[in-house]
């Protein structure tokens, strides 16, 4: 079993922005009235947010890590470490890592990479975060994440209403004897096309066919390129998968699920974190949401919720948390950590921001053609 | 594991479904306006009541609410 401890590092801060556009799904007329209020009540996404043309998720992302190393006062010339972890690349080739590091104007002494990982992004950027930084040679470092998921097909019921996009940054610092983190990471790859875009890679290369858009269902219409979800697959593997995750782990560090403030778990429907809850025995008031704002925003879905609904508190208070991220791969994991008064701004928009750290934000997409 | 304890079940989990017209040979399906919401519904009312988890095969199989209990059975004995 993948149970492992990091030590020496604190979450110094966390940050999260949205696209001023908010997408009701009471409008979404391609399902009648009765479903719709099924998706608000029981899927739970009443809005979501959707970026327009221009903006990507590193863009999200970028005025994210702006603000909050505006806030935590760091000075970028020492921030050596950058992970980027989404689906949603501004290009194939090369990673977004490497533009944000140019973009933010961090030195050329920056380790930067992405990692491609969905739902269970957040925990295992940590993870890898944590274990490069422990050993004090790298003091600073910038965990980015997002997804831009308003592109899939609007005429498919079954993915389309349930995602919203989202950027996120999570500062990383080195803190000799701070409280360990515990993970717990899984895999199974046999599960890997529940989630899928089946065109566009090496595997299955863009033609002419893969644009071409197909009825699977009633109410689904969606071509190649465009996401696939199985929803009754991963339903059930979450219901089997995560709560034993959870246990696990903390039966590992010998706490039970008393010793914790908040499970900050990924949102990908009311209905599934619910009867994760259930399973754990817990309250509700120790589960927030913030899926019936946000929608599933994918990798940024468990910082989104921590600024979004813990944003005061972990601001003020000392926390023990457990985060749990679960779904495309099928991957999942989840972390017992603590947090200790960390920098968290209120959620950005995006619109509102830009202009403060980049009057060109043009750059980079004149820049690709 | 009764199918009346059963249907009380499901007749509080789907609200609108007025009470007692749901019988153990009904078409669920048809019954409750099947669409996928209905399905997690039904997968997590089943995962909590019984502690089975039953897929798409299973739901798409079981034309009754006495087969699919049936079935329930079936995979909590296995």
């Amino acid at each position: 079993m993948a149970v492992f401890t990091t030590r020496n590092t604190r979450i110094a801060g966390i940050s999260a922005c949205v696209p001023e556009k908010i997408i009701s799904n009471w409008d979404y007329t391609w399902i009648g009235m009765k479903e719709r209020q099924q998706l608000v009540n029981t899927i739970g996404v009443e809005t979501k947010r959707a970026v327009d043309k221009y903006t990507s998720a590193s863009d999200l992302c970028y005025v994210a890590a702006e603000k909050l190393v505006e806030d935590l006062g760091w000075i970028k010339e020492e921030i050596e470490l950058l992970i980027f972890i989404s689906q949603s690349k501004d290009y194939t080739i090369p990673h977004n890592a490497a533009i944000i590091q140019d973009r933010m104007g961090l030195p050329r002494t920056c380790v930067a990479f992405d990692i491609g990982l969905g739902c269970s992004a957040y925990v295992y950027g940590l993870s890898v975060m944590n274990n490069m930084m422990s050993s004090g040679h790298i003091k600073k470092g910038l965990l980015l994440m997002g997804d831009i998921s308003s592109t899939g097909s609007r005429r498919d019921k079954s993915a389309y209403p349930l995602f919203g996009d989202a950027g996120t940054a999570t500062a990383i610092e080195y803190a000799d004897g701070f409280e360990e983190m515990t993970f717990n990471l899984q895999t199974d790859g046999a599960g890997y096309d529940a989630i899928i875009i089946p065109d566009g890679g090496m595997r299955n290369p863009t033609t002419k066919s893969s644009l071409e858009f197909k009825q699977i269902d009633k109410g689904i219409i969606r071509n190649n390129i465009q996401i696939v979800l199985n929803g009754i697959d991963v339903f059930n593997f979450s219901l089997r998968e995560v709560a034993p995750n959870i246990l696990s782990l903390l039966e590992r560090i010998n706490k039970t699920t008393e010793d914790f403030d908040y499970f900050v778990l990924h949102q990908a429907n009311k209905l599934m974190n619910n009867a994760i809850r259930m399973k754990l025995k817990s309250p509700k008031a120790k589960f927030p949401l913030s899926i019936s704002k946000y929608g599933n925003t994918s990798s940024a879905s468990i910082p989104v919720t921590i600024v979004s609904e813990l944003q005061k508190e972990i601001s003020v208070n000392e926390l023990n948390l457990i985060l749990s991220g679960f779904g495309v791969g099928l991957s999942w994991g989840s972390v017992s950590l603590k947090t200790d008064r960390i920098k968290c701004p209120e959620v950005l928009i995006y619109e509102d921001h830009i202009k403060n750290y980049n009057p060109n934000r043009y750059h980079y997409i004149v820049k690709s053609k | 594991m009764e199918i009346e304890h059963f249907i009380e079940r499901i007749e509080e989990e789907f609200e609108d479904l007025p009470g007692g017209v749901l019988k153990p040979t009904s078409d669920f399906k048809k019954v409750l306006d099947w669409n996928s919401i209905n399905a997690l519904v039904m997968i997590s009312l089943i995962d909590a009541e019984y502690e089975v988890i039953v897929n798409a095969k299973d739901l798409n199989n079981a034309q009754s609410l006495h087969d699919l209990l049936e079935l329930v059975k079936k995979k909590r004995t296995v």
